[in-house]
């Protein structure tokens, strides 16, 4: 079965309507994606790079789509709670696909940092976002063409020229929905030449009884000089899956920080994209995956030294307990223009229980002789000898392996390049490990102190 | 009076189907240092390593009661809980677990079992200070990963400072001279008597005399092919260093 013609049909039925929920910037790149979908397939398991997972399988449920734009309670906005507390951030909420600004954003940004609505953004500066919209995400990919046909709305940031931002930039992405939800979400992030922001995206789900579906495309364009952090914690519900798709472009020498932490998940697929286009550009990705139950979750990378003297890390680092399914692929381009570039991938995981399984691909594909690249991938099982040293001293072995768990990730978080962040994240995997995993409690609670 | 702490009888154990220890019989009274000496592969580390309970092990026959309680059938943190201490020939390095959260969790998990209350942090940071000084074991370490990137000489001092901590009844030292220079000798030797009680015990094991220049032994005890052949005073081990161990295996390879 095809999963999208079941939305090529809601798009039919609902193309002016979809219209008139969003914006004409965002509307002039619909029937190009309709043009591009008609007699595609979203790529299935066995795929090349999709060896373990199914897109279309992610896509077949009968989700709904919040075509007309109806209102969820705002309360869900203005009560949220986000798990990375005692952090002063600029905060953004989308619910479902719907973005709130909170109090700080109404308030005023801090001149020349632009976060909001990508409609009204749309609305307000169509030649802004015309000119970035889908400059990245190409619409021969299925899952794109379709994110942007059904996509009413999103997240703009824009950072001017010279601008550097003090405070983090937080989007909450929440789930909360009485029925069953397919949210195409959107986020546009430009940075003009010499801007630096860090942005911390973390997706929840707050009602865990419904089936979710989130497609995501994140575009973000890094001006010369530009400097960009980037973490995207998921703690969301073994009912959502996620498609994520992330595209970069980096001017000369900037440089960006990006990472994906996957603490609880259903489903989840993200593509990295990452061209470094001109000389000196820089990036750094990592990921974490903590996975238990029947998660699955599946990073793949792709990253494309495009000129000279570009440099590239790459750490990622799967536990893997219960009847979990983790993959990774990585895959480093070096073209014959791009000498002297220096780039190193590392792909580490640990299966936690027999049950577990790893499928890691990692390929470096290089076209010219001046170059510095490494990879490397290993899966393995928890020490036996140091788990058997541990509980000599007492420490019970429940207790022993989820420390030797927690120090397996130790030095992925220690790439984190936000300090706060930092800290956050060893209480959030050490509680993860500690088994209050499902969900995302505390997020409410008052223990949790505010965000803004 | 004999208080007997650690009874061993007639205790067989196997590793991937091979035997290793073939019906051991040790007898240890509160108050004692025995000491168990033996040419290599004899089956000195694994009774130690039999003792603490790793699953690498099957016991196959025999029995091992610490004051009374059955080893055999608790799991190695509850010999641990118990009052067993094994100190690893080999200390194994865990990068990324601190030695703080390292020595807190195993100190919380023994007073969880003997229904005592958690040791507040400043409680605790006072006890960590008052052990270190036993061993003379550098203060920068506590903030390393467990025995990343020690010394030889560290590895052995973090052992005896576990131990000190944790305070246990029988403790096991396993080859703790392999790999210390004379000067770490007498810290980590100094550091042993210094915690010696007439209420708890050691069991020292060691290929040479050396050791027991420094740790004085009431018994030693010469293990081979997975038996204890041969049982003396402290000349025992003189005259070991002495003759070697040909002559022993000889006698018992005779029989």
């Amino acid at each position: 079965m095809n999963s999208l013609s079941q939305y090529l049909d809601l798009y039919r039925l609902n193309a002016p309507a979809i219209d008139a929920g969003s914006a004409p910037a965002l509307n002039r790149l619909r029937p190009a994606a309709m043009e591009a979908l008609a007699g595609a397939r979203l790529p299935e398991k066995g795929d090349e790079n999709y060896e373990r997972t199914s897109v279309n399988d992610m896509f077949a449920a009968d989700y709904g789509v919040n075509i007309n734009r109806v209102q969820i309670p705002a309360d869900v906005a203005a009560s949220f709670r986000c798990d990375v507390p005692n952090m002063s951030t600029l905060l953004g909420v989308v619910v479902n696909d719907q973005f709130h600004p909170s109090r700080t954003l109404q308030s005023g940004l801090p001149e020349g940092v632009t976060f909001c609505s990508l409609r009204s953004a749309a609305l307000q500066n169509p030649a802004l976002v015309e000119k970035y919209y889908g400059s990245l995400a190409p619409l021969t990919q299925p899952a794109v063409a379709l994110n942007t046909l059904l996509a009413q709305d999103g997240v703009m940031i824009h950072i001017g020229r010279g601008v550097t931002v003090e405070k983090p930039l937080q989007l909450v992405n929440i789930f909360s929905a009485p029925t069953s939800l397919l949210a195409p979400r959107r986020v546009l992030i430009v940075l003009e030449e010499g801007a630096s922001a860090r942005v911390l995206v973390c997706d929840h789900t707050q009602d865990g009884e419904q089936q979710y579906l989130s497609s995501e495309v994140t575009e973000v364009i890094l001006g010369e000089g530009a400097r960009l952090d980037y973490y995207n914690i998921e703690e969301s519900s073994p009912l959502t899956t996620r498609h994520g798709s992330f595209f970069v472009s980096q001017q000369r020498s900037s440089q960006l920080n990006a990472g994906t932490i996957t603490l609880t998940c259903g489903t989840t697929r993200n593509d990295f994209n990452v061209d470094l286009c001109a000389e000196g550009a820089d990036a750094r990705l990592s990921g974490m995956v903590i996975a238990s139950g029947r998660q699955h979750v599946d990073n793949t990378v792709e990253l494309r030294h495009l000129a000279p003297r570009c440099t590239s890390n790459q750490l990622f680092k799967y536990v893997l307990d219960g009847q979990s399914v983790g993959a990774f692929g990585g895959r480093i381009l070096v073209t014959p223009q791009a000498k002297f570039t220096d780039a190193a991938q590392t792909d580490r995981n640990l299966l936690a229980s027999p049950d577990a399984r790893m499928h890691a691909k990692p390929q470096l594909e290089i076209y010219n002789d001046d170059v510095k690249c490494s990879h490397g991938a290993t899966t393995g099982q928890l020490d036996a000898e140091a788990l058997f040293y541990m509980r000599t001293r007492g420490i019970p072995e429940a207790e022993a392996r989820n420390m030797l768990m927690q120090a397996f990730m130790a030095d992925v978080i220690d790439a984190v390049a936000m300090e706060e962040l930092r800290d956050r994240l060893r209480h959030l995997v050490e509680r993860r490990f500690n088994g209050s995993d499902m969900g995302c409690s505390g997020c409410q609670s008052a223990s949790c102190s505010k965000t803004e | 009076m004999n208080d007997i702490l650690l009874e061993v009888n007639n205790l067989h154990a196997s590793v991937e189907g091979k035997e290793i220890l073939k019906g051991i019989n040790l007898s240890v009274g509160r108050g004692e240092v025995h000491a168990i000496m033996g040419p290599n592969g004899s089956g000195k580390s694994t009774l130690s390593e039999v003792l603490a309970g790793n699953p690498a092990f099957t016991v196959t026959e025999g029995s091992a009661t610490l004051h009374g309680v059955n080893l055999l059938d608790l799991s190695p943190e509850d010999r641990s809980h118990e009052g067993l201490f094994l100190s690893f020939q080999y200390p194994v390095e865990i990068p990324g677990v601190s030695m703080v959260n390292f020595m807190r969790a195993a100190l919380n998990a023994k007073r969880k079992y003997l229904n005592e209350p958690a040791l507040s942090a400043t409680e605790f940071l006072k006890l960590m200070r008052q052990k270190r000084a036993i061993v003379e074991l550098d203060n920068k370490l506590a903030s390393r990963s467990v025995n990343e990137g020690f010394s030889g000489g560290e590895k052995k001092r973090n052992e005896i400072f576990q131990m000190a901590v944790l305070e246990p009844q029988l403790s096991i030292l396993d080859e703790t001279d392999s790999g210390l220079d004379i000067d770490a000798l007498r810290v980590v030797a100094g550091g042993v008597n210094k915690l010696k009680t007439d209420r708890n015990a050691t069991i020292v094991i060691t290929h040479y005399q050396r050791l027991l220049d420094y740790i004085k032994p009431d018994f030693v005890h010469v293990l081979y092919k997975g038996r204890i052949v041969r049982t003396g005073g402290p000349e025992l081990a003189l005259e070991l260093e002495e003759r070697g161990y040909d002559w022993i295996k000889e006698e018992v390879d005779a029989q």
